[in-house]
């Protein structure tokens, strides 16, 4: 059976990000697993573990030097991988239709997992556009999976205090939320054992998806702009408190 | 007249306040707001709908009762295509991160989530991208336009009118493979964070689970919602519902007052976009304080208490 785990190749958080062009960034920056996909791929290595005669593949779409995200998911436990090769940006309604197309073509999912959004482009949507592409049900922020016969029991964590439970059928797609497992960060053997295994590349033009009529393109990109100036409060602790106090009522009137 | 369709949101059986800055953000020339409510009772909704200019009220029964986002949005779905809504906004909440993708993606229409600004005429909005380090002008294209508008970009204001109410009800006919078979509340749950005029958040400073008290406490006396940091939630003090951050919850309220918090880029992710920013600290080098609209520098087990007594103090009158 086939886990399949799409991961994103995102820059580094706390990476300066340099816009280049109108809507680019300076990709000469770290670049790493997507933090959510690395739950995913932990999930998905955990359940190999349990369930006999699992392959877990991870796929991506992204530029060549996408291959070192998914060295990285091979670390974490994916047996082998699929790069779909571009050369540019692509909307969720693209990426979604070519992770779609490359899975298809690749073999039979029985669970496919994504993060549950990306952090850089932040759009919260593959993976419910991936699942419609397939007609397979979809959870998002899943913190819990459990797997049964026919289906899986899920546990998504929807606001503070309040938790779903939701029974899909397989196969399904799983998006992977912050509480679902502690990463397998891969130990120096993983990371030699990784460099052996198989990354299949294909351009993404070999898939021949159509050009969606929908999309969302980013026309411009700018820096964000942080104009605060700080002002000191001081005094003693009830100086202060008594200077909050005032701002909050009489500056921010929120009081 | 362009028809703008506005997914509405309940809590406790009231029409969420946030709303009412996402109809006033739709209002415009030519435009008819049409609400789309779904598992609710459009009956208590509707005077306060009609205070902020909304037309029509669709009343949607989805047959099943209670929270099921798959039935929810496909019912949603056959409403927009029944009523010909080109256009429709919702709120980047828990429910609304649910509903909104599993909408888009069965439309195959454009959408995109946590928008600052929308632009309805020319199907462009402005997002944050890269960890709140960047501002994305994206413009849409499609038959349908689909939006999840961040929570208090607009502020409310009212244009009464008087809204005619329509029900429609919705059968799924096909399995979708996907079922709610519970919904736990543990009670931890107050206010959703990313709605709150008020946040009070707590970060390594605060050194244990226990002294989240004192932000309890002055939450309380102000109406406010206590967040956290990453270093709080890892370190097991509170829940991950309350983190504020890149992987955590993204705020916009009119004050953000951060105690004990240092102020990483993955935090400023979460909360850059507050009105104003207060940040008490012991370490004045925090890279909080630079980037704040006052900041003091003093022990918060000191300045906490203080504050909780003034607030009091003002409350009593």
């Amino acid at each position: 059976m086939n886990i399949y785990v799409c991961v994103k190749h995102v820059p580094d958080s706390a990476a300066t990000i340099t816009i280049e062009g109108k809507n680019g960034i300076n990709e000469k920056i770290t670049f790493l697993v997507n933090p959510y996909d690395e739950h995913a791929v932990t999930e998905a290595a955990k359940i190999k573990a349990a369930v006999a005669a699992v392959e877990v593949i991870a796929v991506c779409l992204g530029k060549p030097a996408a291959e070192n995200t998914l060295r990285s998911a091979m670390a974490m436990g994916a047996d082998r991988s699929i790069l779909i090769e571009t050369d540019r940006y692509h909307d969720s309604i693209f990426t979604a239709r070519a992770l779609a197309a490359a899975i298809s073509s690749d073999g039979q999912p029985w669970i496919i997992f994504t993060g549950k959004e990306s952090i850089d482009s932040e759009g919260m949507q593959t993976q419910f556009r991936l699942a419609a592409n397939l007609g397979l049900p979809v959870a998002t922020n899943v913190v819990k999976v459990d797997v049964d016969n026919g289906g899986v029991r899920v546990e998504c964590e929807r606001e503070a205090g309040t938790t779903d439970v939701v029974r899909m059928t397989t196969p399904c797609v799983i998006g992977a939320g912050k509480g679902l497992n502690t990463p397998n960060y891969p130990t120096f053997p993983d990371i030699v054992k990784s460099r052996k295994k198989a990354v299949r590349k294909i351009g993404v033009t070999e898939l021949a998806i159509e050009k969606p009529a929908a999309g969302m393109e980013i026309e411009e990109l700018l820096p964000a702009v942080e104009q605060r100036a700080p002002k000191a409060l001081t005094g003693s602790a009830a100086d202060i408190a008594a200077q909050i106090v005032d701002i909050l009522k009489n500056e921010a009137k929120v009081i | 007249m362009q028809p703008i369709g506005l997914l509405i949101e309940f809590k406790d059986g009231r029409v969420k306040k946030a709303n009412f800055g996402m109809a006033t953000a739709a209002r415009g020339e030519n435009r008819h707001l049409i609400a789309l409510v779904v598992g609710a009772s459009a009956g208590e909704a509707k005077a306060s709908l009609e205070a902020y200019g909304v037309a029509r009220i669709i009343n949607i029964n989805a047959g099943k009762r209670g929270w099921d986002p798959a039935i929810q949005a496909a019912a949603v779905v056959a409403a927009v295509e029944q009523f010909d809504i080109t256009s429709l906004i919702g709120l980047t909440s828990p429910a609304g991160r649910e509903l909104l993708p599993r909408i888009a993606a069965r439309l195959d229409a454009p959408l995109v989530m946590d928008c600052t600004e929308i632009d309805l005429d020319a199907h462009r909005v402005k997002t944050s991208q890269y960890s709140g380090k960047t501002i994305a002008t994206i413009a849409l294209t499609g038959r349908h336009f689909i939006y999840g508008i961040r929570a208090n970009v607009v502020a409310p204001r009212e244009a009464p009118t008087v809204a005619e109410v329509i029900d429609f009800a919705f059968e799924e006919n096909q399995s979708s493979g996907y079922q709610v078979i519970e919904t736990r509340t543990d009670g931890s749950g107050t206010q959703y964070l990313a709605e709150s005029d008020i946040i009070i958040s707590g970060g390594r400073g605060l050194k244990s689970g226990e002294n989240f008290k004192l932000l309890f406490e002055c939450a309380g006396e102000m109406n406010a919602s206590v967040g956290a940091s990453r270093v709080a939630v890892d370190n097991g003090w509170v829940p991950y519902a309350m983190q504020v951050g890149q992987t955590g919850v993204k705020v916009n309220p009119k004050v953000y007052i951060a105690v004990g918090i240092s102020g990483s880029v993955q935090h400023f992710a979460g909360m850059k976009t507050a009105k104003m920013i207060i940040a008490i600290n012991s370490d004045a080098n925090a890279a909080i304080m630079a980037n704040c609209d006052y900041y003091a520098v003093g022990d918060l087990f000191e300045i906490l208490p203080e504050l909780k007594k003034k607030l009091d103090e003002r409350r009593r009158g």
